[in-house]
């Protein structure tokens, strides 16, 4: 129960610090709880859980959250995370960092050019890359699985850039989600 | 239960599956020179209108395919003996051919054939060579490849390869719905024989040296593991399951270690590991990503694929660790190295302008040659003669296996009828 509560009350956390644009659509009560709580001390995670909690689901499944994004696309041979996405891999992170118990796994893939196994090294190259920054703002190792698929499960079929593009990738899969 | 996933996830298979896919051959670039040879039907004595196998079909195929002969069509064949009675050289020296293969098969009891077979020269009017060989039924395409390559070695003076197999991966489905196969073929793909199927990626199948057992990456606990299974009876074990990357397996020539890549320490490094005990040793350490290990067939060194210097090369290590050196200077992208069994040729996937070919360097001259004209080539493997290097190919969106010559004269595509096919390894001689 513990668990659940402080859970509820990080993703409430996460939800606040990571998805402002979305309060405005959300029903005056609801905002209003939200930010009792971003303001508040723990107590007031225990007393206002039950809303906390409806607002907080959404944080990883709202569409319009930056949680909802999970694939980080790079270029060819890189594992730099590009600036679009930098602010939606520091939402991750906090959102993990403030939830010690949430693990991930980090999965890497490359496109189809070139031979596998180097592939292979590309693209736990660029899962690695996506765990410094999150260990960087305070997420533990221990939260952090990576493997690396390489060439072998393209997000898009087809030769062309127009796939390769998509193909270079790193998912963030969370653990029961 | 992840126990019972592992289960329902995978099936192994020890025995052929018949009425599967075939490869079927279809040659894309000839060869000038090559030496004209008659292969006549093979004469046939038991129950039925024909023998369960056309043992002249498979020897011709195997012939022209070697790129080495050039086979006589059946229309052209001026007559059709089989019996070396029969044969009248001069019926053949107006054909400007060469060389002729006759024989029967005689059906010698249930499931039981006497296959024989002679060889003429037809200019010296002589014998060469004549066998007769006992086989059941389930054995005579093998029993024709080894006449192929008994005919080969007399004509050429090497060893023919075609009594050999392939290992190769297959992937059908689309999207998450994807069927991993790894399967083992005869060298011209036909009886292909699934050994293990999963919905997870399959990859980077190895054989050992006496061609007994095969090592590959499996994804099926959704994280790299090798294994060896051993491909007659289909049992296997885990040899790898290390945090991180667990790739690349190959053997050593003396078949008591596999060289690997881990990423157990931080990032992708070569080790390796004795099979008796599991210890390991690691024989790379830098930043950059180091995999793609094979041996030189001394077994004194190993060569691989590295990044160290800005892009991907290929390098050499003693086995015994040290400093590696680099092997391959020309053009940006040098990587999946696979070394001829005389260890004078290494072949590579080559990337220039966006292509990525299959590439040969002499250890000798350092001179490097592209054998190959595709976009997406890759996974070179040399035949145990060294006479031809398999590869996987793109042929209309299709993953595809393809063969090469070594000088790159010669070249032939084996297309599935099915599925994409990819990361073909040719066997050692040993396997039977």
């Amino acid at each position: 129960m513990k668990y659940q509560l402080n859970r509820l009350f990080a993703l409430a956390l996460a939800a606040l610090l990571a998805g402002c644009s979305t309060t405005g659509d959300t029903p005056t009560g609801e905002e209003a709880a939200v930010e009792d709580r971003g303001s508040g001390a723990e107590g007031v995670a225990a007393s206002g859980a039950a809303g906390a909690g409806a607002f907080a689901g959404a944080a990883l499944d709202d569409p319009n959250s930056p949680l909802a994004r999970r694939v980080i696309y790079f270029e060819y041979d890189s594992s730099e995370i590009m600036a679009e996405d930098q602010d939606m891999v520091a939402a991750h992170a906090a959102y993990l960092a403030s939830n010690p118990n949430q693990t991930i796994t980090l999965e890497g893939h490359g496109d189809e050019r070139g031979s596998r196994e180097y592939n292979i090294g590309l693209g736990d190259r660029r899962a690695q890359s996506v765990r410094r920054v999150f260990e960087l703002q305070g997420v533990s190792p221990q939260q952090i699985n990576i493997v690396s698929y390489g060439e072998e499960k393209p997000a898009a079929e087809g030769h062309s850039e127009a796939a390769w593009r998509l193909n270079r990738r790193v998912e963030i899969v969370y653990a029961g989600y | 239960m992840k126990l019972i996933n592992g289960i329902l996830l995978l099936v192994l298979l020890a025995v052929a599956r018949p009425g599967m896919t075939a490869l079927t051959i279809e040659i894309t670039k000839g060869m000038e020179g090559a030496i004209p040879i008659a292969v006549v039907p093979f004469g046939w004595s038991g129950k039925g209108a024909a023998a369960p196998e056309n043992i002249a079909a498979i020897i011709s195929s195997d012939l022209s395919r070697s790129g080495r002969f050039e086979t006589l069509p059946d229309r052209d064949l001026v007559s059709h003996p089989t019996d070396a009675s029969q044969v009248q050289y001069h019926n053949w020296r107006m054909l400007n051919v060469d060389n002729l293969v006759i024989g029967q098969i005689r059906e010698t009891g249930p499931q039981q054939y006497s296959v024989e077979f002679q060889l003429f020269d037809v200019f010296r009017t002589k014998r060469l060579i004549g066998y007769s060989f006992p086989a059941r039924q389930s054995e005579l395409r093998r029993v024709a490849h080894h006449i192929s390559d008994l005919i080969y070695e007399q004509l050429t003076g090497e060893k023919g390869a075609f009594n050999t197999q392939i290992a190769y991966i297959t992937t059908t489905g689309n999207g998450t719905k994807k069927t991993y196969t790894l399967l083992v073929a005869d060298s011209d793909g036909f009886n292909p024989q699934t050994i293990l199927t999963s919905s997870q990626p399959l990859m980077s199948p190895a054989w050992s040296s006496d061609g007994n057992e095969v090592a590959y990456v499996t994804f099926e606990q959704k994280t790299a593991e090798i294994y060896i299974q051993h491909v007659a009876t289909g049992s296997r074990r885990k040899v790898a399951s290390f945090p991180g990357i667990n790739g690349a397996p190959a053997w050593s020539p003396d078949g008591t270690r596999i060289a690997l890549t881990l990423s157990r320490d931080g990032n992708p490094e070569i080790y390796l590991m004795t099979l008796a005990n599991k210890s390991l040793k690691r024989l790379t350490n830098s930043p950059a990503i180091d995999t793609e290990p094979v041996w030189t067939p001394d077994g004194r060194s190993l060569v691989f694929t590295s990044d160290r210097g800005g892009s991907p090369q290929l390098y050499e290590v003693s086995a015994g660790g040290g400093q590696a050196k680099r092997l391959t200077f020309d053009g940006s992208y040098n990587a999946g190295a696979d070394i001829s069994p005389d260890g004078r040729k290494i072949a590579m996937v080559h990337g220039e302008k966006g292509a990525y070919r299959i590439a040969v360097h002499d250890r000798e001259t350092g001179l490097l040659r592209v054998l190959t004209d595709g976009k997406l080539d890759e996974s070179p493997s040399f035949s145990p003669n060294g006479s031809m290097i398999i590869y996987a190919t793109d042929a209309g969106n299709r993953g595809v296996l393809a063969a090469v010559s070594v000088d790159g004269r010669f070249r032939q595509r084996l297309s599935l009828q099915a599925g994409n096919v990819r990361e073909p390894v040719w066997s050692p001689f040993g396997r039977q």
